[in-house]
């Protein structure tokens, strides 16, 4: 067994709380860092430098005191984070990517937000991604692209691109995303770094922007499986805001990560990996399960018969919820309304063609006319159906395994422009993470090695409801076994 | 039956957006693909299979929500009003209704 991985989280606590550097000098560096590349990255929309730098203080004040840095309220004690824009940051923006939400500023903070905060985090900014996180790709933001930190000319994958982004440049040890139909996995698998999707209701939504209610989760991006396994402690559990969290104690991930994956079982669907995978990732996600084999997991053949329909059934239920939540966008209560409506219908109207991108514009239609009179059995209650059937899918293939492995994405990071014009296209990329919002099982992207154009490539582990600790076990035995971390051309420091 | 212009400037109507008749052109094709291409569901049998109405686990399921029917402070009215493109005298200000 390799040796233990050295989390970074845990190594900037140690070293701040030795006194060989301090909250503010952490916390200014990773500023710098932002500030430096985001002109090449885009992946910050708001770098908050001066707030940033007062919390640093903030934190470093309160280590004085005795045995904080060793509580558990204080486990991110001066760790910068980066958090994607759809989620609410007193005294920060909150657009979403969207010209709708351009001046945005909310009143309030997400209750993840509040959790970190109180675990001592410092949050140095916003990031960019996909307009309300409709998109593979970070290109439907109305602020321009997130660049891929390993080639500039490519997409950083979506929704939540510029998180990765940020993680993957070394600008933050970790930061937030959302993920509804693969918006934190594909980003990470695309920038080389391990992205997480909880189970539905193991954290709170209460102030991240609704896209589809029953799909969404908030989701971390880390360098380390460790640095993830510590976020989701803090921010998971329940929370009387949000209705969907569930009653399940949240356990100490971090004692999950022995490195011994002997007893368990990894589930190898065959089908999924078939027809429009590409040749690279074919081959590095194939090592992977050879290096769990190698580990002592036991490797048994699933099937997920239904998961052929899993595109045509998020796309249905997405919109359709989508196309509900986003109905409040209307220029009366916050952000932006159109100038000189005679009156109020065109008020709306013209507000929202103004304010809404393409690609949302494209979903609340799709959305819409999925609900309309007519429509609603063939196609909404049609995909219901079939999500209880591959709910079922998932139930039967976890009695005989632990968790699945699939590729996160089909492909490495695709060119800028190159799926723009072709909405299915875009689409068919979440091809392998959809799955698991339409079920509601977790989800970790493990990155696993480079392509022949030395771009990322991630596998996906899913696991059964609130098995986050598993997932982290296995992915967490993977990465011993990588002698390097694989750092991008683009990198802070 | 493919779904076509007028079937998009309907829906549009529907979801409060005016849709330019450049963005129709460009739009009534792809949606007409992507719901071409949804329609595979209908080759999955689902006779007697209750739908999903929601994410919820079982322990999602189980987890009282409700809350204590206590009195809790709000944002008030300066904050909620603070972001409003249009606001006067307490209230949110929009172009006429009649």
């Amino acid at each position: 067994m390799a040796s233990e991985i050295k989390s970074e989280i845990e190594l900037l606590r140690t070293r701040i709380s030795s006194g060989a550097t301090t909250a503010r000098a952490v916390v200014e560096s990773s500023v710098n860092a932002a500030q430096k590349l985001n002109g090449m990255l885009n992946a910050f929309l708001e770098i908050d430098r001066l707030g940033a730098l007062k919390r640093g203080d903030e934190v470093q004040k309160g280590n004085r005191s005795p045995n904080a840095v060793t509580t558990p309220a204080s486990s991110l004690a001066g760790v910068p984070m980066a958090i994607k824009d759809n989620l609410c940051v007193r005294g920060m923006q909150t657009s979403c990517g969207s010209r709708i939400l351009s001046d945005y500023h909310p009143p309030y903070n997400a209750t993840v937000i509040e959790r970190l905060l109180e675990a001592g985090a410092i949050i140095i900014g916003k990031t960019n991604c996909d307009e309300f996180a409709m998109g593979s790709s970070n290109e439907n933001s109305a602020f321009g692209p997130v660049k891929n930190p390993w080639d500039l000319r490519r997409v950083p994958g979506g929704s939540s691109g510029g998180s990765a982004a940020a993680v993957a440049a070394g600008i933050v040890p970790v930061a937030l995303g959302s993920d509804t139909g693969g918006s934190v996995r594909q980003p990470a698998s695309l920038c080389g770094i391990f992205g997480l999707k909880p189970t539905y209701g193991r954290n709170s939504r209460y102030g991240l922007v609704a896209f589809a209610s029953s799909l969404d989760q908030v989701g971390v991006f880390g360098r380390s499986v460790r640095d993830v396994a510590t976020v989701l402690e803090v921010i998971a559990g329940r929370d009387p805001q949000d209705a969907t969290t569930a009653n399940v104690p949240v356990p100490d991930y971090s004692a999950a990560l022995t490195g011994d994956i002997k007893s368990l079982r990894i589930g190898f669907p065959r089908a999924l990996f078939g027809e429009g995978l590409d040749g690279d990732v074919r081959t590095a996600v194939e090592n992977a399960i050879d290096t769990y084999r190698d580990l002592g997991a036991e490797i048994v053949d699933v099937e997920l018969p239904r998961a052929e329909y899993c595109i045509a059934v998020y796309y249905i239920i997405a919109t359709a919820e989508a196309s509900s939540n986003l109905a409040r966008y209307d220029g009366v209560r916050y952000g932006f309304r159109a100038e000189d409506a005679p009156e109020l219908r065109s008020m709306y109207r013209r507000t929202r063609d103004e304010g809404f991108g393409p690609e949302v514009k494209r979903r609340i239609m799709l959305g819409t006319y999925v609900l309309s009179a007519g429509y609603y059995d063939a196609y909404y209650r049609k995909a219901q159906q079939a999500r209880a059937l591959l709910r079922e899918d998932f139930r039967k293939a976890f009695e005989s395994c632990d968790a699945i492995i699939t590729p996160t994405a089909p492909t490495p990071a695709f060119l800028l422009g190159e799926k723009v014009d072709d909405p299915l296209a875009m689409y068919l990329n979440d091809v392998y993470t959809v799955t698991a919002n339409l079920a509601g099982v977790p989800g970790l992207s493990v990155p696993c090695g480079l392509s022949a154009d030395r771009l990322p490539i991630g596998f996906q582990l899913l696991g059964p409801y609130w098995s986050e600790s598993e997932l982290f076990k296995l992915a967490d035995a993977y990465e011993r076994t990588q002698s390097f971390i694989a750092r991008p051309p683009i990198y802070a420091g | 039956m493919p779904i076509n212009e007028s079937d998009i400037e309907k829906i549009a109507q529907l979801a409060h957006l005016e849709i330019t008749s450049e963005e129709l052109k460009v739009f009534a094709p792809q949606i007409a693909e992507i719901v071409t291409y949804v329609e595979q569901l209908s080759a999955l049998d689902t006779s007697n299979v209750e739908p999903a109405l929601g994410g919820l686990t079982s322990e999602g399921e189980a987890t009282d929500s409700a809350r204590d029917d206590a009195v809790s402070s709000s944002l008030g009215q300066k904050v909620a009003l603070a972001e409003a493109p249009d606001a006067a005298a307490g209230h949110f200000r929009v172009p006429k209704v009649l």
